[in-house]
């Protein structure tokens, strides 16, 4: 089996190559490459052709440019407390996460809808195909649902995930991660990504984070401790806003 | 070489980065913020029940488009998860994932209205079914919008579902071979009602065409 060194490896050359074509007028790429080796999942599943260009501004009835409107009644209030869900406490550290949701021009994106999934504080998905040997925690499910205000903002209560090992090489390991989806007005808005922990020790080791090359795009899936969200004797809290791109279809906001 | 893991402790607590009302709104973010792929675990979060059923139940003009999702060595992806998006400006009803407001309970569509929202997982095969009505697109040639999901997929992909061939911007712009992997294959069958298959092949041999919107 790979070891993490040699994963190591092909992690530190894939950001060298990326920074020399940086330092020789390249552009910045935010999201990562579909094919990156040292996330061994991706090797048969990323196309090989290029990608085919839609210009959107010439086709403005595209399906594409517009996307799912969610109502109120498609969540309750007891989706977005994911320590509520069932009869007892959730063991672990109670957090809250804060942000807001945001177009690439840093305009709100209101009424839309942020799904989340997470492993509990040991680390374990309550997922049957999770055979992690650590606790189930039979008052943790670990998934969470949200619309955003009027201003974009959107909170969730849980509890911080812990790491847990996989298997894309020899003593992998994932750094805490929340997963999160989430629609925008357009469904070229789309996006499913994942928040990380502040100053978490495996972050280099880690493909799926470092498979973003750019670092300053890279530090953006990480959240901030914010002192001014914990809340006294009950949660700490990480602050984190994301940010869409793609054409938006800012022509169907009228009638919104 | 791996990043510095440890910031200096600093002498006085940093200003929060974004607390409220301390970000002026409308300020331009410095970029998006990055795609990461789906991973294993969603099949307990984001499939919902009917996710696939968009068409109101019996509806006579109600279609199947199903097929599969294969990977670079042709074997079947057992762990994608498909969205499609055929609804146009003021046809999305809220309604794809209803809840209970008092058990939270999943309610699903109101079983009337169209919805035009899809989110369908692949089976252990690799296979996925959806029932829904034939797309109407405004201008040029109708299709379904199918955005992929997948454990090894660190940024999603679009492609397009046509259930007809014809004159149209995207498809005449390819080559023929290309161009085919988007045209969904008319299915016979004594069912009665019109069934089409459309397999994804996300990589190799007879590679879907996926689209980058610009
Ligand atoms: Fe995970």
């Amino acid at each position: 089996m790979t070891t993490q060194d040699e994963i190591s490896v092909e992690i530190v050359a894939a950001r060298e190559a990326y920074e020399k074509g940086r330092a020789d007028g390249g552009h910045a790429v935010h999201h990562p490459s579909r094919s990156y080796a040292p996330y061994r999942s991706s090797v048969l599943r990323h196309p090989r052709q290029p990608l085919v260009a839609v210009d959107a501004s010439g086709d403005p009835e595209a399906v594409e440019l517009s996307g799912p409107v969610f109502g109120a009644t498609d969540v309750t209030a007891l989706d977005s407390d994911l320590t509520r869900q069932h009869r007892g406490e959730p063991l672990g550290e109670r957090i809250t996460v804060s942000g807001r949701l945001l177009d690439g021009r840093g305009r709100p994106l209101r009424g839309q809808l942020i799904e989340l999934w997470q492993a509990n504080a040991s680390g374990r998905y309550a997922h049957q195909r999770d055979d992690h040997p650590a606790p189930l925690d039979p008052n943790f499910t670990g998934v969470g649902r949200t619309l955003t205000g009027d201003d974009g903002s959107y909170t969730f209560t849980t509890v911080k995930p812990g790491a847990y090992p996989w298997r894309n090489h020899d003593n992998a390991w994932r750094p805490a991660h929340i997963h999160f989806s989430v629609f925008g007005q357009a469904f070229t808005q789309r996006l499913v990504t994942q928040m990380y922990f502040p100053g978490d020790p495996l972050f280099p080791y880690d493909p799926i984070l470092q498979s973003v090359t750019d670092a300053s795009a890279r530090q953006r899936l990480v959240a901030a401790y914010d002192h001014g969200l914990s809340r006294p004797e009950w949660s700490l809290g990480y602050r984190w806003d994301i940010v869409l791109d793609g054409p938006s279809a800012t022509w169907i906001e009228e009638g919104r | 070489m791996p990043e510095p893991t440890t910031a200096a402790v600093p002498a006085t607590p940093p200003a929060p980065p974004g607390a409220p009302g301390r970000t002026p709104p409308w300020q331009t973010p410095p970029g998006p913020t990055p795609s990461q792929t789906v991973g294993p675990f969603y099949g307990y979060a984001l499939p919902f029940p009917g996710g696939g059923d968009v068409a109101p139940a019996g509806h006579p003009e109600a279609v199947t488009v199903h097929g599969y999702v294969h990977d670079g060595a042709g074997a079947p992806v057992p762990d994608a998860l498909l969205e499609f998006w055929q609804g146009g400006p003021g046809t999305g009803l809220p309604g794809s994932m209803r809840r209970d407001g008092v058990t939270g309970g999943h309610l699903g569509r109101n079983g009337v209205d169209f919805t035009g929202f899809g989110r369908i997982p692949t089976d252990a095969d690799g296979h996925y079914t959806l029932r829904t009505l034939p797309p109407g697109t405004p201008a040029g040639l109708p299709y379904l919008s199918v955005c992929v999901f997948a454990r090894g997929l660190a940024h999603h992909l679009y492609t397009r579902v046509y259930l007809a061939e014809g004159h149209d911007a995207l498809l005449d712009a390819l080559e023929p071979e290309r161009r085919a992997t988007l045209v969904a294959r008319r299915e016979e069958g004594g069912t009665g009602h019109r069934s089409y298959r459309f397999d994804i092949r996300l990589q190799g041999d007879g590679e879907t065409v996926f689209l980058e919107f610009r």
